[in-house]
């Protein structure tokens, strides 16, 4: 069984996308309106490579959580296909898709929802390990003070309560949960954002310290691009459910092809007295739309600060296409142009 | 299935945790403990209890006197006189043990149907909330009809049907009550499986029985015990109810809502013998709620510190 199944995985070794989205959808009905939906993933094509960091970013609402917990097989697309490690996942169920969560993991946003209030610490990261049958009883007790240990908490304290600790010891739990079964894929949904900024920044070095040792492949979400800067290889940005652009990492902030990756760069303080001086916020029009109903044409028009309307913009949807620099698309009909 | 260890994740801060460990369980009980009503109420009710399973001892003792022994000649006595401490009734029976024997009857309704309803709550709720869809519409859609019908009515037909025993009493007020457990285990589940942690759960190969039985589940419990214990005297209301209007527990058998009953048609001669069955049931409801009133708080994690 097991040479079976390996043959084509090891074919694929040389493949190095990881993870590949294509044309996936997620939409949620609105129960009594017929036939009306959320988008909130409307149609994204995404790859993430064996070993790299993926940032991704957008604001609040457009989307990051759901296409997190479709890559994750928490969800079902609606629509497309994810492809990991060589094996579509959106149709799996069963041992099949239990065999698959095995090799990726997700990280939560807030870290009082994501320990269950009534186990213990050691419970928590027991229950991975006595899912998948890993190792006995004893050696699984073991590695659960591993686990601690290598998130840097005290690994004596298996017993305590999630309650117990404080917001950043309770994320490097939810770390070391993820870790339990060996993944080879970690999806961290706004893994820092609610923290202080310097035990974000804790938070930060540790991922990217078990990324080292592990040889993990992140998609690490947060909703502004300050954050994702320093820990990753490729970024995308995302508006309304859909990717509007994705470049490595020093080309989305040298240069910008998308006017809305432009706006969001434009509100990241910098550092530099003299250079934040001259720093001009550009402050977007209105509202985020509602996803329920996006706007005709390219998402972005009634915001966008060098739109055309009427004309291509609000007519004609661009579609996410090379722009830039090598390995840099946008979804601008002027992508690169203000 | 050893694990490589990371040797430069050396944060020390990261291993600081308060001194004293603080479980979940006696985090509640502390609180319950500082709410003075809860304690007052529980405190009744153990001595409620008390009398429940000590009564037959003091009748066989002789310190009593039999419930349902009927003496003529007394009938209707005030209190203290013809060696009735709190008087007798109208079949010269004796007030203070029929009230003692009474609280058996409630209390075994109370908690009786609360055994009874806690399973099938829990199934139909736990269906419902965990699978949606379909069979959660099927579900409640047939527990708004039976939410439609006033309690006391349905018990009142199901009695009237099949001749009063305990067991129809029992099971009719059963039926009657079951729907509201299984509605709040429904939303429990529906709220608690959106959360984190369950997403965590399932994504790191959790089957959706343990998803069940070992985060869904302990999370309710807290709304499923107060909900348990506001039941108690809401059964036990019921009951004395049904006695009251004659469909309840059949004499001889003695239950306060029947002493209630019989004791009205000469409240002003004979006061004592309605008096006291209805301040049992008075102070038996109070107590539960009381109780139950600490238990919702202490068991609400919001209200941890
Ligand atoms: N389970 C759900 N049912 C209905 N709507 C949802 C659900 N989950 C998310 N949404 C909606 O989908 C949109 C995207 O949400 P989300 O993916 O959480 O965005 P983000 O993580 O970027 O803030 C929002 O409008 C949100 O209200
Ligand atoms: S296509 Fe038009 S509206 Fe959309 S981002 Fe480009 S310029 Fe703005
Ligand atoms: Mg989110």
């Amino acid at each position: 069984m097991q040479a079976a199944e390996r043959a084509p995985i090891t074919a694929l070794r040389a493949d190095p996308v990881l993870v590949r989205i294509s044309g996936a959808f997620k939409h949620f009905p609105i129960s009594g309106f017929g036939g009306l939906a959320v988008r909130a993933v409307d149609g994204v094509d995404l790859e993430i490579r064996r070993g790299e960091t993926l940032g991704l970013v957008g604001e609040s609402g457009c989307g990051k959580s759901t296409l997190a917990r479709l890559v994750t097989a928490l969800l079902p697309v609606t629509a497309g296909s994810i492809v990991f490690d060589g094996q579509d996942i959106t149709r799996l169920r069963g041992t099949k898709l239990r065999r698959v969560r095995r090799k990726m993991q997700i990280i939560f946003q807030d870290p009082f929802a994501s320990l269950d209030p009534r186990m213990t610490v050691g419970d928590i990261l027991q229950e991975p390990l006595d899912n998948f049958s890993i190792g006995t009883v004893r050696e699984r007790r073991k590695r659960v003070q591993e686990l601690l240990r290598l998130v840097g908490l005290n690994p004596n304290f298996t017993n305590r309560y999630p309650h117990e600790f404080s917001g950043g010891q309770r994320q490097r739990i939810g770390i070391a949960r993820a870790l339990a079964v060996n993944p080879s894929f970690i999806v961290c949904d706004e893994a820092v954002s609610a923290l202080d900024v310097s035990i974000a920044a804790q938070i930060i070095n540790l991922l990217q310290d078990l990324q080292r040792e592990f040889n993990l492949t992140y998609l690490f979400i947060a909703h502004d691009l300050a954050v994702v800067r320093h820990l990753s290889d490729r970024i995308a940005v995302m508006y309304l459910g859909k990717v509007v652009e994705t470049a490595d990492r020093n080309d989305i902030y040298d240069r910008p092809q998308h006017p809305y990756t432009k706006a969001l760069l434009s509100s990241i303080p910098v550092p530099d007295p003299a250079v934040e001086k001259e720093r001009a916020p550009i402050n977007l029009k209105g509202e985020i739309p509602s996803p329920v109903n996006p706007p005709s044409g390219c998402r972005f028009h009634p915001r966008c600060p060098i739109a055309r309307v009427p004309g291509v913009c609000s007519e004609v949807e661009p579609p996410l296409e090379p722009h830039g620099a090598k390995d840099q698309a946008a979804a601008c009909h002027f992508a690169g142009q203000f | 299935m050893a694990l490589p260890v990371a040797a430069n994740i050396e944060d020390l801060s990261a291993w600081e945790v308060s001194e004293k460990q603080i479980g979940l369980w006696s985090d509640a009980l502390q609180r319950f403990r500082r709410n003075r009503l809860a304690i007052a109420g529980a405190v009744l009710i153990a001595i409620l209890v008390l009398i429940a399973f000590g009564s037959p001892l003091l009748v066989h003792l002789g310190i009593l006197h039999d419930p349902i022994k009927q003496n003529v000649d007394y009938i209707e006595s005030g209190p203290g006189q013809n060696g009735f401490s709190i008087g007798s009734d109208e079949l010269g029976r004796d007030t203070l043990s029929r009230l003692m024997y009474g609280s058996q009857v409630s209390l075994a309704v109370g908690i009786l149907v609360q055994a009874i309803i806690l399973p099938i709550g829990l199934l139909v709720g736990l269906t419902a909330g965990y699978f949606g869809g379909r069979i959660d519409n099927l579900l409640m859609r047939f527990t708004d009809i039976w939410y439609a019908f006033p309690d006391l009515l349905f018990v009142l037909v199901v009695v009237s049907v099949f001749h009063p025993s305990l067991l129809t009493i029992f099971g009719a007020i059963s039926l009657v009550n079951w729907v509201g457990l299984a509605r709040l285990v429904r939303g429990q589940v529906l709220s608690i499986k959106e959360k984190e942690f369950v997403e965590a759960a399932r994504s790191s190969g959790s089957s959706p029985a343990k998803l069940i039985l070992k985060h869904l589940l302990p999370n309710s419990l807290g709304p499923i015990i107060v909900t348990l214990t506001f039941g108690i005297p809401n059964a036990i209301f019921l009951e004395a109810v049904l006695s009251f209007l004659g469909v309840g527990i059949q004499p001889p058998t003695p239950t306060w809502g029947q002493m209630v009953f019989d004791g009205y048609e000469a409240i002003y001669a004979n006061p004592t013998s309605v008096v006291f069955p209805a301040l049992a049931i008075g102070f038996t409801l109070l107590a539960f709620t009381f109780v139950g009133d600490g238990l919702r708080d202490a068991l609400d994690p919001r209200m941890r510190r």
